[in-house]
């Protein structure tokens, strides 16, 4: 008997385990309940001082703490908690030994604020140099700093926790990389690489730094108050995006090795594709070419026709520039039957999880094929008359649901798209 | 993930090496360098650290636009340099059609901080000066707005794209060491099952930074006082931060003959690998463990290794090394010191460059670990151990 194989004589890609944490909970269950009766987990920030700050709203995680204080360790904690709702569910290899390699989205690592105020303390002195940080770096005082902020720190303990095979990969695509890290996954199935992957994509650092920087670019709304209200997709008056936290996990196993431990199959990442932009470094060609043929790619890589998409999980991260581009290219790829696919964005209630957002949204898009209900777009009171989609207003909508296009598109020239299904074709 | 290759596997060729480092760029230039044994080191400027700084470059020459370079740190420059010398050297340079098409796993780090604004806000700190907006107007007042694209880990991958028209998939691994062996790894692996035709692999590192000496000092990773070779630090050991840019085009064969590309070499394996080195010698295990993944390998080979310096794990490398007395191994961390990302490409390029050149360059080793090999390689072992974590190998083999 020969192994079910999708229309390209390639394994099919099943999912098999979910997790997920916003600032709307912990958890399928609340996160589900929440994004559907339309509750934003946006909210002013108070886990640090915002004196002095344009943006001082979020989608901070506030029910999760970590000691010490660093984005990088709150990152971990969400991955963590969203891989061990997504294992559980899974039910797959044993304590500690996942059968398979992790991939891993995270935002890139540094040494963040608190900790270098705490070494600047130790030096000693009100007035000094790098020669005198230097000085008191060594001597193993600090080395714990050393592990925390390498770049593939979070991924290292991971793989440690979950037993997981081989090398862990750390990935970044900026907003794209949740999807990255998924199609990472299911290429190595296809190959035959492996028989299961846990990709997982997490971030934690909603800190004063990330926040300037984003600021700095003009890439944040300032509608601070209410904060619930700031994230305001395909809307007129939108202004730009909302800094959030959050992690999404997947277990992906080929469909052979899922029914052949009796699995429940959650969903099928029927296709991925990737296309990079080469126009500038935070915006889009004007002729939006890339995300054209990204999610052309895609299509074609899950064997599916344009009309077979009922539900696009926009990236719709509420910016001026990503809105219309996302509007303008979808309308070239999905022609007349644009008007027929309710679209909606995640990010206007739980804000943008930046390096997890692909991986939340995969998560809420097999929700939404689950549960045949879509989560609405909040905040949509004043139109954009220039974005045509049918948005999926402020209610939740029930409606068929058998193919949804999740779009991911990053600084740096980044466009991912995935296509999530409810069965094997 | 071990298992044997599908007799389908796709053959994949490097056909094209780019590579800037402190002892100068491209091929010809790093043959001579290793050849004369040319050490480039720099002990005053971070006295008493020692860096390996970056040899004089024209960045010109491969980023025409000086609006381009305005936007990149130092680490983003060396990085396009090094692909724009790599592309070249494959003759797919401004050839749109395969650039469009073209795979792109860059591994990477992130860029240098604002050193000034760290230390004015961190004196002022401890000036007393905590007032709760303090550093946020601080932050928002003195960062330079696209300081932040010029860190950004992908944005290396994005300046590439740019500037080189690199724009089939982009993918940026992290994680030090790993990430390279890793971005090898899984080109080859897409490369092998037909995902992929043509691929442009690298990294590279800016080793002239004072916020990465005191990231590396937390862990007393640095080499100070006097450079020794890589073998020769005995004691605590250390590595000496290098500058360095290396990118490398592989492909499938047939893409590479339909074009009537010349290969370097082939690339037969790349294995991977994540010791948990609380234990003493999981290091040592970790690469005989490794080592048969390779396939059979012949008693008196070749041997690359960016072996960091740092201790116990050089030790660990050389107690591996001790089982394959017959190799002539070759420490990239003596030449060009230790680039994080950059090391494993550098090995694979220079693995692949001494086979077009049919030698392995001359050892460069007081102690007597490394020795003369005269006759020409047919297979290079690149090998790497991270500083803290990651182990990997690959097999570069002269085309059949």
């Amino acid at each position: 008997m020969s192994a079910p194989r999708d229309k390209s004589g390639r394994p099919i890609v099943v999912v098999t385990g979910l997790g997920v944490v916003t600032s709307l909970g912990a958890g399928k269950k609340d996160n589900w309940s929440k994004l559907t009766a339309g509750e934003s987990g946006i909210r002013t920030v108070t886990r640090f001082p915002i004196d002095g700050l344009k943006t001082t709203m979020a989608g901070t995680v506030d029910f999760v703490s970590v000691d010490p204080i660093s984005s990088t360790g709150l990152t971990e904690r969400l991955a963590k908690m969203a891989t061990d709702e997504a294992l559980e569910q899974a039910a797959i290899g044993g304590k500690a030994d996942f059968p398979g390699p992790l991939f891993l989205a995270v935002a890139p690592v540094e040494v963040e604020w608190p900790q270098r105020l705490e070494i600047g303390r130790a030096v000693g002195k009100t007035e000094f140099g790098y020669d005198d940080i230097l000085r008191v770096s060594g001597g193993g005082k600090f080395s714990e700093f050393h592990h925390r902020f390498m770049f593939g720190s979070v991924a290292s303990h991971l793989a440690e926790t979950y037993g997981t095979k081989g090398s862990p990969i750390s990935l970044s695509t900026a907003c794209a990389s949740g999807a990255t890290a998924i199609q990472l996954g299911v290429e190595a199935i296809r190959r035959g690489d492996a028989d299961a992957a846990l990709c997982v994509a997490t971030d934690g650092s909603v800190n004063p730094e990330a926040l300037v920087r984003f600021s700095l670019l003009s890439a944040l709304s300032t509608q601070n108050d209410p904060p619930q209200a700031a994230s305001k997709p395909f809307s007129k008056n939108r202004d730009g995006f909302v800094m959030a936290e959050g992690a999404g996990a997947m277990v992906l196993e080929s469909y052979e090795s899922a029914t052949a431990r009796g699995a429940k199959i959650l969903g099928v990442v029927a296709g991925c594709g990737e296309l990079t932009d080469s126009f500038h470094r935070t915006r889009s060609s004007p002729d939006g070419k890339p995300i054209i043929g990204c999610k052309r790619k895609t299509l074609a890589d899950a064997g599916l026709e344009p009309e077979q998409i009922d539900h696009i999980n926009a990236h719709g991260t509420a910016t001026p520039e990503n809105d219309k581009m996302e509007y303008n290219t979808t309308a070239v790829v999905f022609g007349d039957h644009l008007p027929k696919i309710p679209v909606s964005s995640n990010k206007s209630m739980v804000g943008h999880t930046i390096s997890a957002a692909g991986a939340v949204e995969a998560v809420f898009s097999l929700l939404t094929l689950e549960h045949q209900r879509i989560p609405p777009t909040i905040n949509y009171d004043v139109p954009d008359p220039a974005i045509l989609f049918d948005v999926v207003a402020n209610k939740a909508r029930d409606a068929r649901v058998t193919a949804v296009m999740s779009n991911s598109f990053g600084f740096g020239g980044q466009n991912a798209s995935l296509i999530l299904t409810r069965e094997p074709a | 993930m071990t298992e044997p290759k599908p007799s389908s596997a796709k053959e994949v060729w490097i056909t094209g090496i780019g590579i800037v480092s402190s002892l100068g760029e491209g091929l010809d230039a790093h043959w001579d360098a290793l050849n004369e044994k040319r050490v480039n080191i720099d002990d005053k400027r971070f006295a008493p650290y020692i860096v390996h700084p970056l040899a004089p470059v024209s960045f010109d020459a491969q980023i025409p636009k000086k609006g381009d370079q305005r936007q990149m740190e130092a680490w983003q420059r060396i990085g396009v340099y090094a692909a724009g010398l790599a592309l070249d050297s494959a003759g797919v340079k401004g050839n749109t059609e395969i650039l469009e098409r073209m795979d792109m796993i860059v591994a990477a780090g992130g860029g240098e901080r604002d050193i000034a604004v760290d230390l004015a806000i961190m004196n002022a700190a401890a000036k007393g000066n905590s007032s709760p907006g303090f550093l946020n107007e601080r932050l928002m007042n003195d960062l330079r707005p696209t300081l932040f694209l010029a860190q950004l880990s992908n944005l290396l991958a994005g300046n590439i794209a740019i500037v080189h028209g690199v724009s089939g998939t982009s993918r940026t691994f992290m994680g030090e060491e790993a990430a390279s062996i890793d971005a090898a790894r899984i080109a080859l692996a897409r490369i092998e099952s037909g995902q992929s035709d043509i691929a442009l692999i690298g990294a590279a590192h800016n080793g002239e930074r004072a916020d990465l000496l005191i990231l590396y000092e937390f862990g007393d990773f640095n080499l100070t006082e006097k450079y020794a070779p890589v073998w020769q630090r005995d004691g605590k050991g250390g590595f000496a931060l290098g500058s360095a840019g290396c990118f490398l085009v592989m492909e499938s064969r047939e893409h590479a003959e339909a074009r009537g590309a010349k290969p370097y070499a082939r690339l037969s394996k790349v294995v991977a690998d994540l010791a948990q080195r609380k234990q003493p010698g999981a290091v040592t295990k970790s690469l005989e463990t490794l080592w048969p993944k390779l396939g059979a390998l012949p008693d008196n080979g070749n041997l690359i290794t960016g072996a960091t310096g740092i201790e116990p794990i050089t030790s660990e490398e050389k107690a591996f090394l001790r089982q394959h007395p017959g190799y002539a191994v070759r420490a990239t961390g003596t030449m060009f010191g230790h680039t994080l990302e950059t090391q494993f490409p550098l090995g694979l390029a220079l693995a692949a460059l001494s086979i077009s050149r049919g030698a392995l360059f001359p050892p460069n080793d007081p102690t007597g670990l490394e020795v003369e090999k005269p006759d020409a390689p047919t297979q290079i072992v690149v090998m790497g151990a991270g500083h803290w974590q990651g182990e990997g190998m690959a097999l570069v083999e002269a085309i059949k």
